[in-house]
């Protein structure tokens, strides 16, 4: 028989806001536990919450993107629970009447677009963090409240996913707009951008969904993806010897790479949604809907669409420069100082990338500038340095944060494009190399690229090829 | 000169300002009547008395220096056990939060320390506000100073019966079905609830969030204009606290009465109604006419669903707010080794008594999956007709006079088997709640066993002003508020 | 009418983190079933078309603005723990659920 996958995935967001949803703390990662706190985010008796107003207008932001109905008016609701990461026991979250209803992606997978329902797209609060001590023999579980508070978004998809291809573009174009529209910097390491998928299997072209299986502790992309193909043959051998898939809980053990049912007793989930009667409703102006929309920037499908359609970019190129906004934004910049899109998109995708990666930072982080790289580029197609060179130059730039043309300067790496000049070094090496002018001379142009070598090396990088080239055809009287 | 716990708020103020007394003289005088008197009454569960005395020396010391000081200074109030206060126990009267000390302070408390009030310490309560004899108090039984057998009524028990005592001129707390109002009328003093949102609710540690109000306890309504200027307006701190803004009551306090429309509700004085508090209301009433007010028959049709809307939503809410209470971050913590799920368990049930127990269980069932809708749901659509009967009604009224509770004190222990019955006298105070309306209560007489029995008015949102009039004036035309307790000091 | 049963107080207890002895289990089942019987007076009330009132003043709109405020000295944070190191709370071992 043949199986089809079904999945759903809810997200969890990290807002990218400089406060905490209810209260005044830092939401800064990394910091030393329990350094970003006040009697509000620790839950003290008698404490109240006080919405963050961005953090309401990134959610509005992410349900406009994934068109969403937006509820005119919207509410707070308590889930209440008891687990030590959640002070009060209770989290704030929604429940009754959601932000946004009722949206979509669309996501493209092999060349084809498919429409992933979105259920809803709520507000609500991060809980804190419980420490196991490496210490082994340590009997205890520390609790750091820092993340406690912290704006999260949450994006339920419908199980319209039909297989991990679709589930990892999903996510990956959840991510581009979460980070284009500034909503989350979706940095997986650091647990701002965290999934837990639904998944089941069924025959194909079966009505009826199977028993839905829930994996939590998915906290990176390929995560989700190895989990759904770990479900799928699980899944499709249970079902194939006979038996059935219960609905359960499960949780990804990320160094086995399988999931494990979770350990401790599964009961009867009851959470009791009620109005947070310590918040009042959030009515939604269409004047204020605007607003948000004019603060919205391009979302990136439109993006990759523009880049295609009026810089003349190849699909994949488009595709790799939108995935993060500040690139795309960079990219942009380049181009309007007059550097030709596919030349500004090779630099991006070669040299700026290889960059980032290899500090591991951030394109704002470099001190080089768009006007400077494309003043550099600029130098590279008027033949005024090699590309080898420009190379060179971008790295000494990104150390120095000193311009192009100063260091060409100062290093004297300009092009040898004077015919004088370099006549007197091809005739050098032509000396030199007697044995390579004589295979030249019968014939084999090979032994042409080995005395271009060599003129090269002779000037470190600086003689232009093209010219040097020329000069030894003509020296060699051919 | 009179002797110095015989003088109201205002009057000790303007006596420290004249520089006939020093602010030490008074915060030493209440002190030491404390110490004489609490013994019997049990009204404090702290006193503050090392602070209260730095206070006065600071005050005294400012003016001395000619420095201006705040309009509530030299003036000891006492605050409900459970409003925090940085660095000062705050325990609800509870087991789980015996050793709790706020690392902050609630905005009531802020206000008052910079109006320069002298806190004198923190009063008992039933166990997190939730009862109306302060005998759920994990710690002591507080008496009714005119009779030291009955209750004081609660849960505000404490800070009424300091009052009544001459153990502090002034004192909040928190009233979410009746709390202050109930205790007011059985220890004869003024008790004002504002409107839901007058008072920020920051630093109170919740029993149901959206019917709690802070409100206050004086010997009159004029102490009761002064303290709710210092304590009211909004707070950036609390959602639900209003952008209204606070109108000057005790200038508001001075203004006549006469051709104000009361009314009396019908249904307030029905079955159930103990023929002393009855006599009292109409007789109010008449003093009332006697004032130029005219009193209008009126009807509140949805009166007798009041007490179960209150209890439903009441204990929903607690349910939830109260589940912070796990011994994990801060409070009681069960002894031994165990599990999480356990150490919750164990700490919750040997740091909380049986009233609150009861009231977690009752909200917690009214949520579940499956009774929400027939329980929580029909409660908040019942809220809204019972609403609605206040709208109606004081559209064409300006305010409602009405009992406070059924009877006058009860002895102690009399109603402590049979909560159903101590729900029901509930029934003249939930509804303001549920509607989120001022009321304030005051003594109007005598009642079984010279006891003093209360009424209250009730007025249109952040309407204090007319009742805090309406009571003063009330005040000026009787002489009741001259009754006191018979205390003798040792 | 719905008749609270012991085994309804029990899953309520459950759901409350309380662990009720035997006694105290019948005696909340009398109460609770007195009182919830009470609750029922509600059901005489038609509220057909009646809106829900969680909140008894119209308010809408409260926030706060993004800015940061300063958090709480840990010490402060930490006083009132009944277990703690000197950098966090400490409880039993959790074993990671949801
Ligand atoms: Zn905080």
């Amino acid at each position: 028989m043949q199986y089809e996958t079904v999945i759903g995935l809810e997200t969890h967001a990290q807002f990218h806001t400089r406060s905490k949803m209810f209260c005044g703390c830092k939401t800064d990662f990394g910091a030393p536990p329990n350094t970003q706190t006040c009697p509000v985010c620790q839950g003290l008796p008698g404490t109240l919450p006080v919405v963050n107003r961005t953090a309401v207008e990134l959610g509005l932001r992410a349900a406009l993107a994934l068109r969403c109905h937006i509820a005119p008016v919207t509410q707070f609701d308590r889930k209440n629970y008891f687990y030590p990461d959640l002070p009060k026991n209770y989290q704030v979250s929604q429940n009754y009447h959601n932000l946004g209803v009722d949206g979509r992606l669309e996501i493209e997978v092999d060349g084809q677009t498919r429409k992933v329902g979105i259920w809803n797209v709520h507000l609500e609060e991060d809980a804190g963090k419980l420490e196991h001590p490496e210490d082994t023999g340590a009997n205890y579980t520390a609790i750091d409240l820092n993340r406690a508070g912290t704006p999260l978004l949450e994006i339920v998809s419908a199980p319209d996913m039909r297989s991990a291809d679709e589930a990892n573009a999903y996510m990956n174009e959840l991510a581009a707009i979460l980070r284009h529209l500034g909503i989350s910097d979706c940095k997986m390491q650091e647990g701002s951008l965290r999934f837990e998928a639904g998944i089941s299997v069924r025959a194909v072209g079966g009505e009826e969904f199977g028993n839905r299986v829930e994996v939590k502790n998915l906290n990176s992309m390929s995560a989700v993806v190895k989990a759904i193909e770990h479900e799928r043959h699980r899944q499709v051998a249970v079902l194939e010897s006979g038996g059935t898939v219960p609905s359960q809980t499960m949780l990804w053990d990320v160094q086995r790479e399988v999931t494990e049912p979770m350990r401790s007793k599964e009961e009867a989930k009851d959470y009791r949604y009620f109005p947070e009667p310590d918040l009042v409703p959030i009515e939604i102006s269409p004047e204020w809907l605007d607003q948000v929309r004019e603060q919205m920037s391009e979302l990136p499908a439109v993006r990759r669409k523009r880049f295609i359609a009026e810089l003349d970019l190849p699909p994949y190129d488009a595709g790799v420069i939108v995935e993060q906004k500040p690139i795309a934004d960079y990219f942009e910049q380049t181009v309007e100082q007059g550097v030709e899109p596919k030349t500004a998109a090779n630099w991006m995708m070669g040299e700026v990338m290889r960059v980032l990666n290899e500090r591991q930072c951030e394109i704002d982080d470099l001190p080089v500038s768009p006007p400077m790289l494309a003043e550099l580029i600029g130098l590279v197609t008027d033949d005024r340095i090699s590309n080898s060179v420009g190379k060179t130059v971008f790295s000494e730039m990104c150390s120095s944060g000193k311009k192009a043309g100063e260091i060409v300067e100062e290093k004297g790496l300009a092009q040898i494009s004077d015919s004088g000049e370099l006549e007197a070094v091809v005739k050098q090496v032509l000396a030199d190399h007697p044995d390579a002018v004589a295979d030249l001379e019968s014939g084999k142009q090979q032994a042409k690229g080995f005395l271009i070598g060599q003129i090269m090396r002779a000037t470190r990088g600086k003689a232009n090829p093209k010219l040097a080239g020329e000069l030894i055809d003509r020296l060699t009287g051919d | 000169m009179p002797e110095l716990i015989e003088l109201s708020a205002g009057d000790l103020h303007r006596k420290l300002m004249a520089g006939d007394v020093t602010a030490r003289q008074i915060v030493e005088r209440y002190l030491d009547r404390i110490e004489q008197i609490d013994g019997r009454v049990g009204a404090f569960n702290t006193v503050t008395a090392e602070a209260a005395l730095d206070k006065a020396a600071d005050i005294d010391d400012r003016l001395d220096k000619g420095e201006a000081v705040g309009p509530l200074a030299g003036v000891p109030i006492a605050l409900k056990d459970n409003l925090c206060t940085r660095g000062v126990p705050t325990t609800c009267s509870s087991r789980i939060l015996e050793h709790f000390v706020p690392p902050y302070d609630a905005t009531v408390v802020e206000r008052l320390q910079r109006a320069d009030a002298v806190l004198i310490g923190k009063t008992n309560l039933d166990e997190f506000a939730m009862g109306s004899t302060t005998e759920a108090s994990a710690f002591a039984t507080t008496a009714n100073p005119w009779d030291l057998s009955r209750v004081p009524g609660g849960s505000s028990g404490g800070s009424a019966a300091a009052v009544a005592a001459g153990l502090a001129p002034l004192a909040l707390g928190s009233d979410t079905g009746g709390s202050i109002r109930q205790p007011a009328a059985f220890c004869g003093v003024t008790g004002l609830k504002p409107t839901y949102g007058r008072v920020s609710r920051y630093g109170l540690i919740a029993y149901a969030s959206s019917l709690d109000q802070i409100g206050t306890f004086s010997r009159d309504p004029r102490d009761a204009a002064l303290l709710l200027e210092v304590i009211a307006g909004h707070d950036p701190r609390d959602s639900t606290s209003a952008q209204e803004p606070v109108p000057d009551y005790s200038a508001e306090l001075e203004k006549d009465v006469a051709g104000v429309k009361v009314g009396l509700p019908r249904e307030y004085l029905a079955e159930g109604i103990a023929p002393d508090v009855e006599a009292a209301v109409r007789a109010a009433a008449d003093t009332c006419r006697g004032l130029g007010a005219e009193v209008i028959d009126i009807s509140l049709p949805h009166t007798e669903y009041a007490v179960a809307t209150y209890y439903i939503i009441g204990t929903a809410e607690a349910s939830s707010n109260l589940a912070r209470f796990d011994g994990i971050h801060y409070g009681r913590r069960a002894a031994g080794k165990m599990d999480v799920d356990e150490l919750y368990s164990r700490s919750r049930s040997e740091g909380l008594g049986d009233e609150v127990k009861r009231r977690i269980m009752l909200g917690t069932f009214a949520l579940s999956a499956g009774y929400y809708d027939a329980y929580y749901l029909k409660a908040l659509k019942v809220r809204r007709l019972i609403k609605k009967d206040f709208d109606d009604a004081l559209a064409g009224v300006d305010c409602i006079l009405a009992p406070v509770a059924p009877t006058v004190a009860y002895k102690q222990g009399e109603m402590i088997d049979d909560p159903l019955a101590l729900y029901l006298a509930d029934i003249y105070t939930s509804a303001t709640n549920l509607a989120g309306l001022p009321a304030i209560a005051f003594n109007a007489g005598t009642g079984e066993g010279g006891l003093p029995v209360g009424v209250q008015l009730m007025g249109r949102p952040f309407e204090e002003s007319g009742l805090l009039r309406l009571a003063h004036a009330f005040r000026e035309a009787t002489d009741h508020h001259l009754a006191r307790p018979n205390l003798t000091e040792d | 009418m719905t008749r609270i049963t012991t085994d309804t107080v029990e899953q309520v207890a459950d759901l409350s983190k309380l662990i009720l002895s035997d006694e105290e289990l019948a005696g909340f089942q009398e109460q609770l079933d007195k009182i919830i019987g009470y609750f029922e007076v509600l059901n005489s009330l038609d509220t057909t078309g009646v809106e829900p009132l969680a909140h008894p003043l119209d308010l809408r709109n409260v926030f706060r603005q993004d800015t940061v405020e300063d958090s709480a000295p840990r010490e402060d944070a930490l006083a009132n723990a009944p277990d703690k190191t000197d950098e966090a709370y400490k409880v039993p071992v959790v074993i990671e659920s949801s």
